[in-house]
């Protein structure tokens, strides 16, 4: 995982975007989140990866509906769809047609679009809910080590880099394979997805933890913290109500930016067989799949491969382009 | 420089402990949370009672589990006994235990896979530092031309695109379609181009992920320490353009390089893990997730602990080498 970095030059020309309408309007106050979605709104490149993000997201929640539209539903077996001798498809290109949009699974003929608009679900919601836990976990640590420091900041650095240092996939896969399949009366897919966002999540916390702590260290000298200590506020209202509304902007573009590495995390759990249980669909779990067959339907390893990458990808430009919005070196 | 690798040392021992600790407790506190037992485990489906609790007094597993622990290092260090009467078993230092699904000693099958993914993750490093930062230079240095912009967009896919599907992919054209090439391991000792040749196409679907990542690093790095003081300054003492370019824009690049190589070596572990599972390569990764779906506590134990050796190691080279490329470090 790369830290976002500043990409000079970005932040010149929207500057220069927003100077040169100017004269043309009276002056007006402009928010600081205003001019990021100015900027942000010039930005074709990330606005069209926000826009499959959107996409993608309408597709995840409204999968039964799509499917039920365009679709089978995603456990059935169309058998008569395959060569009985090969166990490939019958029709060409893993047997697309119109009734089947992306084609069907090699030997029992389930149709890969119903399972790949059910993936997007787990895929999203895993990688969304992981995101939010390591963002809760990494600003809460962050902000602590950063405004106490002592021993308080070395304590939380130092887990921070054994975190880091961690071999962590294969932790993941173990942690994931201890638990068991009903945990505390609950049963089914449900518990693996909590298992996978608690430890993914767990695992990224270290990231934004180092940013948090980072920029803490430099606000916390500032003259409007003094201020506010000089006025009697307790850590508590410095800690939320003065330090966090200003690493805000730090903290979206790491979210954005890591919602990417998580979905290909998950991805590569179910690869290794540690994600969401089958039946449930997953495009990792689908790829796993493809690794016998793909020499005779290398389709049944395209679609489900370049589901992970157009998300992936989608999410990244859009990460990329709020990033070059929220970039703290631009001015009002 | 010699207290400072004295502390370091230190500081790995502490980290290894953690690290074995946090591993053991995986798998012998959640169990217990969730209701499971090892000596169950290793004595397979139908083992009555007695058999159980033999095993149970043979593997020590009676024990609390701080003691097994401090057994289990001890073991590492100075080799152990399993005892149970008169049946006494004798393991060498440095004993990982016996396997629990093939009852073989742990330590022969680390050593036997560990060359395996060694080379794959070496190959790997050099290769994408050469092309990643090589790459980044370029790019940087010719900002805004057709090459810029091919190299960044590759870059960005390369960064969405998951291993093991471009793995698929390089296996599906350049091995089944083309035949140039098949991955196989050779011992490099045995035959040394047979060794590069046969795992080519891994190195390179290894290295285009992280080879992505660094050409963005690269570049964006490059161009904020061209537009620096300093290198204005070697330009008007009338330095030649490649002296002032290698002499000192690259060295100050290699600093943030440097930083992220070290934090990469965790995460090259899962990289080897999802390209031995893709090219079938018989490594430690392999090793992992086959004793992970069998509960094989003790492999399990060895190559987490064998991975984060390495890790832990490789980042100590990596501070090392801070010091050599950057002159404004110094290590005390």
């Amino acid at each position: 995982m790369t830290a976002p970095l500043h990409e000079p030059g970005a932040t010149e020309t929207a500057l220069a975007d927003i100077a040169a309408d100017l004269p043309a309007k009276a002056i007006e106050g402009r928010s600081p989140g205003r001019i990021a979605w100015l900027r942000l709104r010039r930005d074709k490149v990330a606005l069209a990866g926000g826009t499959v993000v959107v996409l993608l997201i309408l597709v995840a929640v409204f999968a039964p509906q799509i499917v039920g539209l365009l679709g089978h539903p995603p456990d059935q077996l169309h058998e008569d769809q395959i060569d009985p001798n090969l166990g490939t498809p019958i029709h060409a290109f893993g047997g697309i047609s119109r009734h089947f949009l992306f084609g069907v699974e090699p030997v029992n003929g389930r149709d890969l679009f119903s399972r790949v608009v059910y993936g997007a679900r787990v895929s999203l919601l895993v990688a969304f809910l992981a995101a939010v836990v390591a963002v809760l976990l990494g600003t809460l640590f962050g902000i602590v080590a950063g405004y106490f420091g002592g021993w308080v900041d070395a304590l939380v650095s130092r887990v921070m880099d054994l975190l880091l240092a961690f071999p962590q996939l294969l932790f993941i896969i173990a942690l994931v394979s201890v638990v068991p399949d009903s945990l505390w009366g609950f049963t089914g897919s449900g518990v693996r997805m909590a298992v996978l966002i608690v430890v993914i999540g767990f695992f990224g916390w270290p990231y934004v933890g180092r940013i948090v702590r980072g920029q803490t260290l430099a606000l916390r000298e500032r003259e409007y913290v003094e201020a506010a200590r000089s006025l009697g506020a307790g850590r508590g209202y410095i800690l939320f109500r003065e330090l966090l509304p200003n690493l805000i902007a730090p903290i979206t573009v790491y979210t954005t930016l890591m919602i990417p590495t998580n979905i290909l995390t998950e991805a590569a759990l179910s690869f290794l067989g540690a994600g969401v249980k089958p039946p449930t669909p997953s495009w990792g779990q689908m790829l796993s799949a493809a690794v016998t067959v793909f020499q005779a339907d290398p389709m049944f390893m395209i679609i489900p491969g370049l589901a992970i990458f157009v998300t992936v990808l989608a999410f990244n430009l859009f990460g990329d382009g709020v990033r070059d919005a929220l970039d703290p070196k631009g001015s009002r | 420089m010699l207290a400072y690798i004295v502390r370091r040392l230190v500081a790995v021992v502490v980290m290894l402990l953690v690290v074995t600790l946090v591993t053991f407790g995986i798998f012998f506190l959640v169990p217990k949370l969730t209701g499971g037992d090892p000596a169950a485990l290793f004595a397979g489906r139908q083992a009555d009672p007695t058999a159980i609790a033999g095993i149970r007094r043979k593997l020590g597993l009676d024990a609390p589990v701080i003691v097994q622990y401090a057994r289990f290092i001890w073991g590492l260090v100075a080799g152990r006994d399993y005892a149970n009467g008169a049946d006494v078993t004798h393991c060498a230092a440095p004993c990982f235990g016996y396997s629990f699904k093939t009852e073989q000693p742990v330590w022969p099958l680390l050593t036997d896979r560990f060359p395996v993914t060694f080379s794959l993750a070496v190959g790997a490093c050099v290769l994408w530092l050469v092309v990643g930062v090589g790459t980044g230079v370029l790019s940087a240095l010719r900002r805004g031309s057709l090459w810029d912009r091919t190299a960044m967009t590759a870059a960005l896919a390369g960064v969405s695109l998951p291993i093991y599907f471009t793995g698929m992919l390089a296996l599906a054209v350049f091995t089944y379609k083309l035949h140039w090439l098949t991955v196989s391991y050779v011992p490099f000792t045995q035959n040394p181009f047979a060794w590069a040749r046969g795992l080519l196409l891994p190195w390179i679907v290894l290295a285009f992920l992280y080879a992505a990542m660094y050409a963005r690093l690269t570049r964006a790095t490059m161009l904020e320490i061209l537009g620096e003081d300093y290198i204005r300054t070697a330009r008007a003492k009338g330095l030649a353009e490649p002296v002032v370019i290698r002499r000192h824009a690259l060295r100050a690049t290699m600093t943030p390089v440097l930083t992220i190589l070290g934090l990469d070596l965790g995460a090259l572990v899962g990289g080897a893990i999802l390209t031995e599972t893709t090219f079938s390569l018989q490594g430690l990764g392999q090793a992992a997730v086959r004793a992970i779906s069998d509960q094989d506590l003790p492999v399990i134990l060895g190559v987490t602990l064998v991975a984060a050796f390495f890790v832990i190691a490789a980042n100590l080279v990596v501070d090392l080498l801070y010091a050599v490329v950057d002159p404004r470090v110094r290590l005390t």
